[in-house]
């Protein structure tokens, strides 16, 4: 919405329609996706997009495949929450599902979630270029060699490793870095660095912790199950969930981590489960004051690290920086994903940041120096906005036009990794030269910032 | 009554086919020109009139049978049938009586392959044909077999199948209808026969012998037409190939039969038992072999390997072949060798015991009570191969091996109350119920079961019933419940 785009809402539930319009300035119509005349009657035949993110799977199918048909509408995304269709990523393809786009908020909350089982030290992690490089978001505390120093230091303290720190946050106030700016204990910081050097340049800034072995997981959902999987291999996980014939269902679906029936927020059984000696506990549950209760508990009861999942904005604002060292909102986490596809230009990831407020982007650069006002520039001339700022560059990737739509995040990652063994990672320095094809890495400490930066990148009209 | 006369009129139809499996005996002592031709025209005869009388007399009772008919079928089958397989015995061996050679026809049927005869080498090739044709026929199941020819068992044929496959979990079905299933099973239990005979043959067994061995290999029953068994070729390239097809009949035969669909081997991999099985075996004859060469039994490990892994395979897999008197090595490998026998083989072969899956079924059953002991909050079910197992197959697994332990104690009990020693007493028990032939002792693999008095007999063939038909199915016909309407 504040994206300036038009939107009409669909669904079966005509109460919460009212509810929505009543807030938001949009058109709702009432009735099933999956019926051609619902989509006509929501003017599917004038819509650039069709968004189809309904609970179930074979719905958002069924409406993507419609659009295609009736109206061919240019982009389909849909929300496809089965693993099973996502492991046959050839029905989503132009002559099947018609499918553009395949979202999947599960497993993109699992893998942000998995990230900061990887770095528990780190706030947020998240990938660009295919997890060529990575932002990190990292509380800088007393003790690390970097804190109460000048950034400038920063490549005496860690000579091999090139890095660069993109904003720092000061009780919430944003700070742009320059060489002289002195990282303080409190402080929150940004950096942009290739994924193997993290941990040496989240050193610098805070002492690092054992490694996580041992999780504890509230809520056996969707993403508490998902997250169960990935982890059951390389760590001790048990899972603890309320209702008995899903915990059944868990159980039959994980192989290594111990399912627990139980209420989560009960002492009793945290205790007997030994909460005391868990590296991590990540409260999963639908329910947001469930999570954050028993995050509390964990914590009280000696849990090393506790993450909530909060859906209420409200919520994380006030649990955040708390005794729970981690709020996830899956609204922000997953928002990213789709305003890939909103955004104009060729944008290959955009990462809410902060709760919305900032933004990192994964722009793909065209046109040569003649169309382009970035392509064939050092960094340093390139007239960005204040408070935007070119993290890395990234050289050598395919271009993501023409993608397959199924493999979205993490097959794109694993097929992106290995047919490109080549693709460099370049730090942005002032005197780096931008080329076409590149993905360049941008860092916005302000929201509003976005609108300028893609006209900064957008091809001029000589190049078509 | 009337479930007794239906099931008698289905019984005559299966009668009258076995009748009709006579006729390859028959014909080699025809071409042979042995003595015993007169045996077979006369017990085939009598069959197949018995069959046409069970068959017509019943005929207006004739009905589609229910669950509870098909258990009865099957235990009939599995008596009646051996009855009718003594006659060549009796008639051509006038001198042996009706308990002994009831004996040697049900441990022909239930593969079981322990006998009462000696000096097999002489007698005529017709009759240790029939001895392993029998083995070859019980193998696979008669009722299978019944299932693949008879289309009027139809639905009711799925319960008689159930009834008579071995293993714990029988529902997956490999094909939409039973017979099919049944045809497929039967046509590649007998292309793996034909291989096996040629593969026989290749390592230097004459044709008669190859098909005669061929049929016991991939039937692990363990019949052979020599006294030394194994050891009268001597030779270690049939000993390999009698290794191989005895791992091949220990696999489930719906995963060859996956395999032989699917044109790969990947079913197999899937196969929650034949990992364990091929491990198992694989590590107790190394295990053996060193043991063996330690003890200084084989002077060196080559030799040592060679009748350590026969032996072993064969006993693993309930067969019964030997290639030397075990017996007369250290009693822990004979008496691990058995062990083994009890559950080695997979559910869906021909192999005897209580098959893998169950043992599995009951280790991750035991391991599943630490974890709640740990754990009383934990979900913890029963997996094998990735998938859940019920309770209610748990619990039926449970109660399968109290019975089988239950069975081997009171029969092994009632064979020393007849006077036999504890060792020749159990280790004959539990070979029966094991279907696996030889046990130790007095009934070791140099000698046969031919001490044991008539009522120890009737013990041991008892013993074979009810291990071929895994308890259940014989003992709830015992039941009063079962007969009531």
């Amino acid at each position: 919405m504040s994206e300036a785009n038009d939107i009409t809402m669909v669904d079966l539930d005509s109460d919460r329609l009212h509810l929505l319009q009543d807030h938001l300035d949009l058109r709702t119509v009432v009735g099933n996706v999956s019926h051609p005349s619902v989509l006509i009657r929501a003017g599917a035949e004038d819509a650039d997009m069709i968004l189809a993110v309904t609970q179930s799977d074979e719905t958002n199918l069924v409406a993507c495949k419609l659009a295609a048909t009736m109206f061919n509408t240019p982009i389909k995304i849909a929300r496809i929450h089965s693993a099973n269709f996502l492991a046959y990523p050839e029905i989503f393809s132009a002559d099947n599902f018609c499918v553009d786009f395949v979202i999947c908020p599960e497993k993109i909350l699992t893998e942000y979630i998995e990230k900061l089982i990887e770095f528990p030290e780190a706030l947020q992690v998240l990938d660009f270029a295919n997890g060529k490089v990575s932002l990190v978001a990292v509380r800088a505390f007393h003790g690390g060699p970097l804190v109460g120093r000048e950034l400038q230091e920063l490549r005496q303290h860690v000579p091999n490793v090139d890095t660069r720190v993109a904003a720092i946050f000061r009780k919430d106030r944003p700070i742009i870095p320059e060489g002289d700016t002195v990282i303080e204990a409190e402080d929150e910081v940004f950096f942009i660095a290739p994924e193997k050097d993290i941990r040496a340049v989240m050193r610098e800034m805070r002492r690092m912790d054992k490694p996580v072995e041992r999780v504890m997981i509230a809520g056996g959902g969707n993403i508490g199950k998902c997250l169960a999987k990935a982890l059951e291999k390389d760590h001790q996980v048990k899972i603890i969930e309320y209702d008995k014939r899903a915990s059944e269902r868990l159980a039959a679906d994980l192989d290594h981590a111990l399912v627990l029936h139980g209420d989560a927020t009960d002492e009793d059984l945290l205790e007997s489960e030994n909460i005391a000696e868990m590296d991590m506990f990540c409260a999963l549950t639908n329910d947001d004051e469930n999570n954050i209760m028993s995050a509390l508990l964990a914590k009280r009861m000696g849990a090393r690290k506790v993450v909530a999942l909060i859906n209420r904005s409200a919520y994380v604002d006030l649990v955040q920086s708390g005794s729970i060292d981690i709020a996830i909102s899956p609204a922000q986490v997953t928002i990213g994903s789709l305003l890939t596809h909103i955004r104009r230009g060729d944008v290959a990831a955009v990462h809410s940041l902060r709760r919305g407020a900032a933004e990192a982007l994964e722009l793909v650069v065209h046109g040569d120096a003649r169309s382009s006002n970035v392509v064939g520039r050092k960094v340093a001339d390139i007239k960005l906005p204040k408070g935007a700022s070119i993290g890395a560059i990234v050289r050598g990737l395919p271009t993501t036009e023409g993608r397959d739509p199924g493999e979205d995040d993490g097959k794109k990652k694993a097929r992106g990794a290995s047919s490109n063994p080549d693709a460099q990672v370049l730090i942005a320095h002032h005197d780096t030269v931008i080329e076409t094809g590149d993905h360049v890495i941008l860092f916005m400490i302000n929201k509003k910032l976005i609108r300028q930066v893609e006209e900064l990148f957008q091809v001029g009209v000589g190049f078509l | 009554m009337n479930r007794l006369f239906a099931v008698t009129n289905v019984l005559g139809m299966v009668v009258m086919i076995f009748g009709l499996t006579m006729l390859p005996p028959l014909a080699l002592s025809f071409w042979t020109d042995d003595s015993a031709l007169f045996a077979y025209h006369q017990s085939f005869v009598i069959t197949l009139f018995c069959g046409l009388v069970m068959t017509m007399a019943t005929r207006w009772y004739r009905r589609e049978l229910q669950v509870r008919d098909g258990f009865l079928l099957v235990v009939l089958v599995w008596s009646v049938l051996p009855i009718f397989a003594t006659l060549p015995f009796m008639f051509f061996m006038p001198q042996l009586s009706f308990a002994d050679a009831y004996f040697e026809a049900a441990s022909g049927i239930t593969t079981t392959g322990a006998t009462i005869l000696s000096s097999l080498d002489s007698l005529p090739p017709s009759i240790n044909l029939w001895r392993c044709e029998l083995q070859w026929l019980g193998g696979m199941g008669l009722i299978v077999l019944a299932v693949a020819i008879l289309p009027l068992l139809g639905v009711g044929g799925r319960q008689m199948f159930k009834a008579e496959t071995p293993g714990p979990m029988k529902d997956t079905k490999l094909t939409p209808r039973i017979a099919e299933t049944a045809k497929a099973l039967w046509l590649i239990y007998a292309g793996l026969t034909l291989s096996c005979v040629i593969a026989y043959r290749l390592a230097g067994m004459d044709w008669i012998d190859a098909v005669m061995h061929a049929f016991t290999t991939l039937s692990l029953g363990g019949v052979s037409s020599h006294d030394a068994s194994f050891g009268y070729w001597d030779s270690a390239l049939i000993e390999c190939v009698a290794i191989f097809f005895m791992l091949v009949a220990g696999l489930n035969f719906a995963s060859h039969f996956l395999v032989w669909r699917a044109k790969s081997f990947l079913p197999y991999r899937n196969d929650p038992e034949a990992g364990m099985f091929i491990m198992i075996t694989a590590a107790s004859c190394i295990g053996l072999t060193f043991y063996l060469w330690l003890m200084e039994v084989y002077p060196d490990p080559l030799t040592a390997l060679r009748f350590a892994s026969f032996n072993t395979v064969s006993i693993a897999t309930s067969t019964g072949y030997s290639s030397t008197d075990y017996y007369l090595w250290p009693i822990f490998a004979p008496l691990w060798m058995l062990f083994l026998s009890s559950f080695c083989s997979s559910s869906g072969s021909t192999g005897g015991g209580i098959k893998m899956i169950r043992a599995q079924i009951l280790f991750k059953q035991v391991f599943r009570e630490m974890i709640l002991i740990m754990h009383p909050q934990a979900i913890s079910p029963v997996k094998v191969g990735g998938s859940v197992v019920p309770n209610r197959i748990v619990f039926a697994v449970l109660a399968f091996l109290s019975i089988y332990i239950a069975s081997i104690a009171s029969m092994t009990l009632i064979l020393t109350l007849s006077g036999l020693d504890l060792v020749t007493a159990l280790s004959a028990i539990v070979a029966c119920i094991n279907n696996l032939g030889p046990g130790f002792s007095q009934v070791g693999p140099a000698t046969t079961f031919s001490v044991l008095t008539d009522f120890q007999i009737w013990v041991c063939s008892f013993a074979m019933l009810l291990g071929r038909l895994e308890l259940f199915t014989l003992l709830i016909v015992f039941t009063p419940a079962f007969w009531r309407k």
